[in-house]
């Protein structure tokens, strides 16, 4: 093959089937770690400096007890950031999804201490609640053209004046059926914790293997085999270190306490299936075509109006699920619930992870990783006891810097044409 | 020469009025295979609105049009496609954030059965595998079929949009405006594939303002006016001005004027 013949002449083609990657060590790094979003990259660093940041500062930050709750802290947000991923993705926004988890939660707290019914009706009701709202919207966005800032808007305001009315005069619903209190903070016995962690390490290392198996078959480039190698055993030590911190006992009492929380595993289960679904499907696929051009998916035959009210569907649903998660977390559904910052962190999670604003770019694990820095930010300054006004400031600027450094090394990437 | 050939695509009088404006009155058309034809006017002529009945994004007031010998029905862009028409338009309509593998086969994603008859995932091996045998075999030189289109010069992506309108077994392949927006280096690149999907037997059509473009890679030229198609030129046959002489409407000398050789003879 020629060699390309553009901006940097210097660049010379890679000629196809060559199995070799560039030479520069961030590349082959980045190439290899291509699973996850590249830009992902420096926030991963900002969450290790944020780690040891407050480590030093309180050295309870790391510790297993912390550790565990850090996680259950950022398993809602988190799970409502996979829909605003989602809703990026597509170059939209949803700002209802604060008001809609808060609403949907009331729901299914209604149900079950009102009206007795049984944990997974009540939380059937909830998820269903936002599907529903989710169809609503999409369908007012997609097919009545009026703009989804606005629509959403407005949800940001009905839905949460549905959650003052579902909540009533007493204005706060304490839970008290064990499974909605266990939903989130039920433990995993530890052998299964760990049994999970196998299953999914065991699930991904076949895949990438099969995968590249594939690829040499069809003669196509593949990466070296010691950076998948490297690659598939930083992701199975993560996945064991982290229940590994869960499973100790972190207790300070003689009662043991370990075990992974199920609202954690709830939530990383709703990051794998929609990191699954978005890389995976062709409904995925549409999703990115719509959110870089949408005449152009449109020509190529994708439903353009389907895929937005899809979208716009499964962003309520998992705010409905956040918001049922919340509720089960905080043992109550009450009149802030949905409130407050939410809205703006599970964007803010979204974005910081590595999401574009523009659409068309970004991966569910965003959502993941956005909400541990906000989570470990919230979390290390109540450690240390310090003032919300700082919290805000430092999440503020922590934001602005994350977004600003992916846009630059994006720009960089695009220049030497990768 | 062209009057023992069939035209693989043939459009007869075709009109098409838009309110008061009559785009298209009484045109015909054809492409034979393994031709490029260049299709010329001036802005208003008419050669958008005539290629857009063809590839079934209007529908002519009047006139027919004949695939393969077989007069069909194109009511729709899906028509077209299914034919083996495939159009080009000036905007490409490529997705900047998916690689060229991914706009490829967009909306025609190969899939692969993870459980059988319930799960279907995207087969991305065999469509980067497709996608580098197509690329291969047109000569479009990309840096690597995982390339994100951003990244791409013009030339790059014309010939992206151009391999994409190619690999689905396409007989008739419409250009517009290929070259405009593009530099010299690239506007050589894009000839080049032009040349190559004449050589494997397609009929082309090329829109453009471009005479010195036309001249290049056009076996045929024909030229619209006002809606009507005033003159049908042999490249080889002809210069640049009388071309634009047809395209203008001033006289100059004897021209050619309406039907096609062997019209007459059906």
């Amino acid at each position: 093959m020629k060699s390309a013949n553009k901006e940097s002449p210097s660049q010379a083609a890679i000629p196809a089937g060559s199995g070799e990657q560039p030479a520069s060590l961030i590349a082959r790094l980045t190439g290899s770690l291509a699973e996850v979003d590249i830009g992902s990259f420096p926030v991963i660093l900002g969450l290790i400096l944020i780690a040891i940041v407050f480590q030093i500062a309180n050295s309870h930050f790391l510790s297993p007890l912390n550790l565990a709750n850090l996680m259950v802290q950022i398993c809602s947000v988190g799970t409502m950031s996979v829909g605003v991923v989602l809703v990026l993705l597509i170059g939209e926004i949803d700002l209802s999804i604060g008001a809609v988890s808060g609403f949907c939660g009331s729901v299914m707290a209604v149900l079950s201490v009102k009206s007795g019914m049984p944990a997974p009706v009540a939380i059937g009701a909830g998820v269903l609640t936002g599907v529903v709202i989710g169809l609503f919207q999409g369908f007012w966005i997609a097919k009545m053209h009026v703009p989804s800032f606005v629509v959403t808007l407005a949800g940001f305001l009905g839905w949460q004046g549905a959650l003052l009315y579902t909540l009533g005069s007493t204005g706060t619903v304490d839970l008290a059926d064990p499974w909605l209190i266990g939903l989130v903070n039920a433990r995993l016995p530890v052998w299964l914790g760990w049994l999970v962690a196998v299953l999914f390490i065991a699930v991904y290392v076949f895949s990438g293997l099969s995968d590249q198996r594939r690829r040499i078959r069809a003669g196509l480039k593949t990466t070296s085999s010691n950076w998948m190698i490297a690659r598939l055993a930083l992701v199975a030590a993560g996945v064991l270190a982290a229940v590994g911190i869960m499973n100790v006992d972190r207790s300070f009492t003689r009662v043991p306490i370990q075990g992974v929380p199920l609202g954690v595993l709830v939530f990383l289960g709703f990051i794998i299936l929609f990191d699954f679904i978005t890389r995976q499907t062709r409904f995925g696929r549409s999703i990115f075509a719509v959110g870089g051009n949408p005449e152009a998916a449109r020509r190529a035959g994708i439903n353009v109006d389907r895929i937005r009210i899809l979208v716009f569907t499964l962003a309520s649903t998992l705010a409905a699920c956040g918001g049922i998660l919340a509720g089960s977390r905080l043992l109550a559904v009450n009149q802030s619930s949905g409130g407050g910052d939410i809205l703006l962190d599970s964007i803010a999670a979204a974005v910081i992870g590595g999401t574009s604003l523009f659409g068309g770019r970004g991966t569910t694990w965003a959502a993941l990783l956005g909400a541990l820095v906000i989570g470990s930010i919230s979390n290390g300054m109540d450690l240390l006891a310090l003032s919300s006004y700082i919290k805000f400031m430092v999440t503020g600027v922590v934001l602005l810097l994350a977004v600003t450094l992916d846009a630059y090394a994006r720009s960089q990437r695009e220049k030497s044409g990768r | 020469m062209a009057s023992e050939r069939k035209p693989i695509l043939e459009a007869r009088g075709i009109s098409k009025r838009f309110g008061a404006v009559q785009a298209l009155e009484d045109v015909d058309f054809e492409v034979y295979p393994g031709d490029v034809v260049g299709l010329v006017g001036d802005n208003g002529a008419g050669k958008s609105t005539l290629i857009k009945v063809i590839a079934g994004v209007y529908h002519g007031d009047e006139g027919r049009i004949f695939f393969e010998g077989r007069e069909v029905n194109v009511s729709g862009p899906g028509d077209a496609t299914a034919l083996g028409i495939e159009t080009v338009y000036q905007d490409l309509a490529l997705c900047d954030n998916l690689d060229v593998s991914a706009n490829l086969f967009l909306g025609r994603e190969r899939t692969r059965s993870i459980i059988p008859h319930l799960l279907q995932v995207i087969d991305e091996t065999a469509m980067e595998h497709e996608a580098e045998r197509i690329v291969g075999e047109l000569h479009v030189v990309i840096p690597s079929v995982r390339s994100k289109v951003a990244t791409l010069s013009g030339g790059q992506r014309q010939s992206a949009a151009v391999s994409r309108a190619v690999m689905w077994n396409s007989k008739v392949v419409i250009l517009d405006e290929p070259t405009a927006a593009l530099g010299v280096e690239q506007t050589r690149q894009v000839k080049d594939l032009i040349r190559r999907l004449r050589d494997r037997g397609l009929g082309v059509v090329v829109i453009s303002h471009n005479l010195a473009d036309v001249f290049d890679v056009c076996d045929r030229i024909i030229v619209l006016r006002l809606g009507r198609r005033v003159s049908t030129f042999d490249t080889h046959a002809t210069n640049a001005e009388h071309v634009v002489a047809a395209i203008t409407g001033a006289e100059f000398g004897p021209t050619d004027v309406g039907k096609p050789e062997g019209r007459e003879a059906v």
